[in-house]
């Protein structure tokens, strides 16, 4: 690259550099109106033995000073580790030494220094997961029944997808279509309703989501346009896989949280409606591969990296519990099932041997089994 | 583009990395069990660490403004103040919390004002805050000195109050320009004390008003107090003698909270409200005030040893509306 070159591509790049600390520095005197207010997200509460901690964000367009903490609105002594001087995005964890009890529900409250009060409640308090073998095994576990057993399930639908000719088979892979969408759907509502508990407003959580989800679509878009030239239902079948599995993973994390935040009745409804819903993924990945042969090593690699994921989500969201990780995690899963759903569709259309009135009713019919199965749990 | 890029770049760093501390130092604080935290990060305990500030509870509790006094043709004693109103001022009312204090002489209460029955009380008001402020107080005089309708203009605007002191007992005074619960949450308010002509017995005493803070303006109080710092005679315990006679004159001005209260540990006092009467209309450990409703306890202790004393509405106490008696042989 020439000098010039460099300085063409470089000079613009400064000179908006100079601008931006300009407007963000001394500039800022001459166009910002109003005053701007601070805020502070509590973004994670643990119930530690005799211990509450917070963790907590400056979500606010100023640096903020934490100066205290409480609990159901009551003063307690406490520490805030490294130091209650955070900065724009900084994050802190404060410690508020508590006898909790179990099950109670809790407020618990920020106060900085212009007096303004942070609050967030807990609907019941339960002991914070530690990752110890036994609960690492419980997840896992939980991972398993909602994942791995389900999707091999539905794979066994295959031999008698294999018996049905092939405009039957463009039924059932409408239906699986039918299917994604829904999912695809789900997951999107699924985090934006997570975002909008737990994520403040400066993290922008819908915009994250069409972020997360675009991401995983163009590099799903990606990898079939390079590949699908060879083995046009493998490749669909893999993408099902790798689709569904990101999906599984978002499902494993939002257990996983479930189960973090000891929610009991949630966790279980959220385990049978996961199970009955990913028993029909095994018919998506097995509809593209009803004609092939000898597949039977290929399913159980297909039917594992759909659902094994879900494992890896559980541990994840179980141990890690971090909002804007699962509001991304959902989305990515979504955009993930939103190319699968595209690619399977283009591959029938190609394929003229399908009606147009089996397709549109196997859609439809694919979206209401979804809906009927996400009620029934 | 570029630069917000690199921008979005640093934000998102910011998010997934824990924040990581360079200088590492063990500190330790108490809990309410007694048992001892250590932590590596800041000490957030405004109940039990001893902290100073601008306002010195220690030393409003027992400083009485007698005025300048001078003694009139007809015998009669002249008491003259100077009071400034301000209403710019930023003050730490808890540990590492400022707020815009309205204030008489610069401080949340105003200072305690002392005089005896008959005393005629001058009073040069000088307002020099950015709003209208008059002073108002609770007791007997005639209507142009009652501070409601004789608004004093900002920047320096003037009015004396002249009137004769009376009646006997323990009052408050306060601003009275509207809108009235704004002027009063924000600190313009103190101490009016008539004494009777023959005095009272000997005694150590105090004045006490209990108050609070909306520091976020949501209509709650954020913190409350005897003697505005929340906590403070509890980490600065009030030093007291056996058997002395301790008089307590206890104001009243918390807002938004239709009542307050008084409880007294290990022992009872006799309570006269309003200080109007020399007979005691109660001898108790809880009274219970509406918005400044006041009155004298009268109590000494007979045991050495450190007391509580407290709001029985406990949410009060919790926020700060307790202290310590520290009764020394």
């Amino acid at each position: 690259m020439s000098p010039k070159t460099l300085a063409g591509a470089t000079i613009p790049f400064i000179l908006i550099t100079i601008l931006v600390i300009y407007i963000t520095g001394p500039g800022s005197d001459y166009i910002i109106i109003g005053t701007p207010l601070p805020e502070v997200t509590l973004e994670r509460i643990d119930f530690v033995e005799n211990e509450i901690q917070v963790t907590i964000r400056n979500t606010g367009p100023i640096p903020v000073q934490v100066v205290q903490a409480d609990v159901n609105d009551r003063i307690q002594p406490s520490a805030i580790e490294p130091d209650g001087n955070l900065e724009r995005f900084e994050t802190a964890l404060v410690r508020i030494p508590f006898f909790w009890n179990e099950a109670e529900p809790y407020n618990l409250g920020i106060t900085i220094h212009d007096g303004t009060r942070f609050e967030r409640d807990v609907a019941a308090a339960s002991p914070a997961v530690t990752p110890d073998i036994q609960t690492t095994t419980k997840f896992a576990l939980a991972g398993v029944y909602i994942g791995v057993i389900p999707v091999f399930i539905g794979l066994l639908w295959l031999p008698f997808i294999r018996k049905l000719d092939s405009k039957k088979l463009g039924f059932f892979l409408a239906i699986t279509v039918g299917l994604l969408i829904f999912l695809g759907v789900d997951a999107i509502q699924e985090a934006l309703e997570v975002s909008q508990e737990s994520l403040a407003g400066s993290i922008n959580g819908p915009l994250l989501i069409l972020v997360a989800a675009s991401g995983a679509f163009l590099v799903l878009q990606y990898i079939s346009g390079r590949f699908s030239s060879h083995h046009t239902k493998i490749t669909a079948a893999i993408l099902v896989s790798i689709g569904i599995g990101l999906h599984n993973f978002g499902e494993g994390l939002a257990l996983g949280a479930a189960l973090n935040l000891g929610s009991v009745a949630f966790s279980a409804s959220l385990m049978v409606g996961f199970a009955i819903h990913n028993t029909t993924e095994g018919v998506a990945i097995a509809s593209p591969l009803s004609r092939q042969k000898n597949i039977l090593p290929k399913l159980i690699i297909l039917g594992m990296v759909a659902g094994a994921p879900a494992i890896l989500g559980t541990w994840a969201g179980g141990f890690a519990y971090s909002p804007i990780f699962i509001v991304a995690f959902l989305a990515a899963g979504a955009g993930a099932i939103f190319q699968v759903a595209i690619a399977i569709s283009q591959w029938m259309l190609k394929d003229n041997t399908y009606h147009s009135y089996q397709i549109c009713g196997g859609i439809f019919l694919g979206m209401i089994i979804m809906y009927a199965t996400g009620i029934l749990a | 583009m570029a630069a917000s890029i690199g921008m979005s770049f640093v934000i998102f760093a910011l998010l997934i990395t824990p924040h990581s501390s360079t200088a590492v130092t063990e500190q330790t604080f108490v809990t309410h069990s007694g048992a001892v935290i250590s932590t590596t990060g800041e000490v957030l305990d405004p109940l039990y660490t001893e902290a100073t500030f601008e306002f010195d509870p220690d030393k409003f509790l027992r400083n009485f403004e007698y005025g300048r006094i001078t003694t009139q043709p007809d015998g009669t004693t002249l008491r003259e103040y100077t009071i400034i109103a301000q209403d710019d001022q930023i003050q730490e009312i808890s540990p590492g919390v400022f707020y815009n204090v309205w204030t008489y002489n610069g401080t949340v209460p105003g200072p305690t004002i002392r005089a005896t029955e008959g005393d005629t009380v001058r009073i040069h008001f000088i307002n020099q805050g950015s709003k209208q402020h008059t002073m108002h107080f609770h007791g007997i005089h005639p209507a142009e000195m009652d501070g409601v309708f004789e608004i004093v203009g900002p920047n320096g605007g003037q009015f004396t109050y002249e009137f004769e002191a009376g009646p006997v007992g323990v009052h408050p005074y306060h601003c009275h320009v509207m809108p009235l619960e704004e002027h009063i949450i924000h600190g313009l308010y103190g101490v009016f004390i008539v004494d009777p002509i023959q005095g009272r017995p000997a005694a150590d005493e105090m004045v006490m008003v209990l108050n609070g803070f909306d520091t976020d303006f949501d209509g709650e109080n954020n913190f409350y107090a005897a003697n505005t710092i929340p906590f403070y005679y509890q980490h600065h315990p009030i030093q007291i003698s056996l058997n002395q006679l301790i008089r307590i004159y206890a104001v009243n001005m918390v807002e938004f909270d239709p009542i307050n209260n008084f409880h007294l540990h290990g022992n009872l006092y006799h309570y006269y409200p309003t200080g109007t009467d020399t007979v005691p209309s109660t001898y108790t450990d809880m009274i219970t005030l509406s918005q400044t409703e006041r009155g004298i306890l009268e109590f000494y202790y007979s045991y050495p040893g450190q007391y509580v004393f407290h709001a029985h509405k406990v949410e009060f106490s919790e926020k700060g509306w307790v202290g310590t008696f520290l009764v020394l042989d």
